[in-house]
């Protein structure tokens, strides 16, 4: 009975309290998340945004929830009933299992594995099947045509992706993401970010992050002068709303990439005494926030790309670029004897 | 061990089950998915063996990118599934036959009939795995003892590529494509001419 309760039940309550402890914040984060996006649109284009429910607008998130799940879940006539309930299912699951890598801290992590980027690259290239099932099971034009856009979209853009997260591990030596963070700790604090050395990677990664999350510039997928709601149009209520949830939680997943690969993740940004007091976590949420803000910043500043320009920017600029530095920096890896040691 | 050997089962159970619904579904965007969670699952195996990069890629190259396509391709065309199944006893000879090859070939290497040559395999020492880590181990293998089939396989992906891109491309005619650099070198010289109109009089 020892054995049992030492072996598996409680190992089981510490992983269960442990994805507690991430998917309740996570959540609380994405409802603030569309409450700050609409607070700083607001403050760009000279409005107030949302103010009426609560101090400062601060319940709304939680206003359009209970709104959400108030309203008729509509299932079209000519849907494909299955694939159709379980799209938003699996975009929105597929959005909160990524995290159980994300280091929040030095040792601060669910499962510290060894192949944990990898790990976030195959999960972030499943996002487009939650798309592409719901454009294809709503059994309707608009939400079609959003879907192929979709598919075709993100492929393009993993594929720089990976070249950019190549060259990172060419530089830490290894695919564990705690490793990638303790690799960017040096004297100069935030100068040994990789987002310095590396800094034409950290600007194609966050361009290439906003195509893989379907944002603005390159929210064709759901192109509302378009396609209307692009894959999202047949869907209402509660499938509507995790669809939501989970486009909001990949951008926060995919921020922490970028805080993680290229902000030195947990580290704070000088290692002397007013900054090393604050806890790591707390300099992780600080980054993730930063380049969220980005995000919103760009939604407010661009234009939406036209599909053909989002191809080419993909394949003829992107792809040689990231090859050809992905080569360079091969180079001067070997050639300044700069390679890191075997782990 | 025994959660070990339960998870064991479930992933063999759901890949052969999902493997068997691939080609018994009537809808084949049904029969993509459920390929997918084939992939899926063999990925879950993989991680079982401690073999987690090649579970990691297995995801990334086949559900993240292949399969992608493959339901892309398979959404657009318009398959009669009762037309597709009219040859079915025409080719279940071929079919079979195929299948039958596969498995002696399977069986032949797994009961180890055909027993490989301890010396080659002594020539290329794989690392204790307590030393190094299997993402470590496959890069030294691959890029050392197993380089030359490796570029030729990178080779011969390039000519397939290649292939592809020849066999779709054309020109048509009457297409303006956009040049972005004509754009960006234009000059305010060639783009904008001043007058100076008099009042009440027009250009």
């Amino acid at each position: 009975m020892a054995e049992l309760w030492e072996g598996y039940a409680l190992p089981t309550i510490i992983i269960v309290a442990q994805i507690m402890a991430i998917v309740g914040p996570l959540l609380i984060a994405v409802a603030y998340l569309t409450l700050a996006e609409r607070k700083v649109i607001g403050a760009m284009q000279l409005r107030k945004g949302p103010n009426v429910v609560g101090p400062f607008g601060l319940l709304q998130p939680f206003a359009d929830a209970v709104k959400l799940m108030m309203k008729e879940t509509i299932m079209p006539s000519g849907a494909n009933r299955i694939v159709f309930i379980m799209a938003p299912m699996l975009t929105f699951i597929l959005s909160l299992v990524a995290w159980a890598v994300i280091p929040f801290g030095e040792g601060l992590v669910v499962s510290d594995i060894n192949v944990g980027i990898l790990y976030l690259f195959a999960i972030s290239s499943l996002g487009v099947y939650g798309v592409i099932m719901a454009g294809w099971a709503s059994n309707s034009k608009y939400p079609f045509i959003g879907a192929l856009r979709s598919a075709a979209q993100m492929v393009s853009y993993e594929v720089s992706m990976g070249l950019v997260i190549i060259t990172v591990l060419m530089c830490v030596g290894s695919l564990n993401l705690s490793d990638i963070v303790m690799a960017q700790k040096g004297d100069y604090g935030l100068l040994n970010w990789y987002a310095f050395p590396l800094l034409p990677m950290f600007v194609i990664f966050f361009i290439s992050i906003l195509a893989e999350t379907n944002r603005s510039p390159f929210d064709l997928p759901e192109g509302e002068s378009e396609i209307v709601a692009g894959f999202m149009v047949e869907y209402s209520s509660m499938s509507f709303a995790l669809f939501f949830l989970g486009e909001y939680a990949n951008m926060i997943l995919m921020s922490a990439m970028a805080a993680i690969l290229f902000m030195g993740g947990w580290l704070p940004p000088f290692d002397i005494a007013p900054f090393n007091w604050i806890p790591g976590p707390i300099w992780f949420s600080l980054k993730i926030a930063f380049v969220l803000f980005c995000f919103l910043w760009v939604r407010a500043t661009f234009p939406r790309f036209r599909y053909d320009q989002l191809m080419r920017l993909g394949w003829k600029v992107f792809l040689p670029f990231t090859l050809f530095w992905v080569l360079l920096t091969a180079g001067v890896l070997v050639g300044f004897d700069l390679l890191p040691a075997a782990h | 061990m025994i959660i070990q050997a339960l998870v064991f089962y479930v992933f063999a159970a759901v890949t052969i089950a999902a493997g068997l619904m691939v080609i018994t579904a009537r809808n084949p965007v049904h029969s993509v998915l459920f390929l997918i969670l084939a992939f899926f699952n063999a990925a879950g195996l993989f991680v079982l063996m401690g073999a987690e990069f090649l579970a990691m890629i297995l995801v990334v190259v086949y559900v993240g990118a292949v399969a992608v396509l493959f339901l892309f391709v398979v959404m657009m065309l318009d398959i009669n599934v009762e037309k597709a199944r009219q040859g079915f006893k025409k080719y279940l000879f071929i079919g079979g036959a195929i299948g039958l090859v596969l498995l002696v070939e399977l069986v032949l290497i797994l009961s180890s009939v055909v027993s490989t040559d301890v010396s080659v395999v002594a020539s290329v020492p794989i690392p204790a795995i307590d030393d190094v880590h299997n993402t470590r181990a496959l890069g030294q293998v691959l890029y050392t003892k197993y380089v030359y089939l490796f570029e030729a396989s990178g080779m011969i992906l390039l000519v397939a590529m290649i292939g592809a891109i020849v066999l779709t491309l054309r020109k048509r005619e009457g297409v303006r494509r956009q040049v972005i650099a004509d754009q960006v070198n234009r000059s305010r010289e060639e783009a904008v001419e001043i007058k100076k109109v008099s009042s009440g009089s027009g250009i």
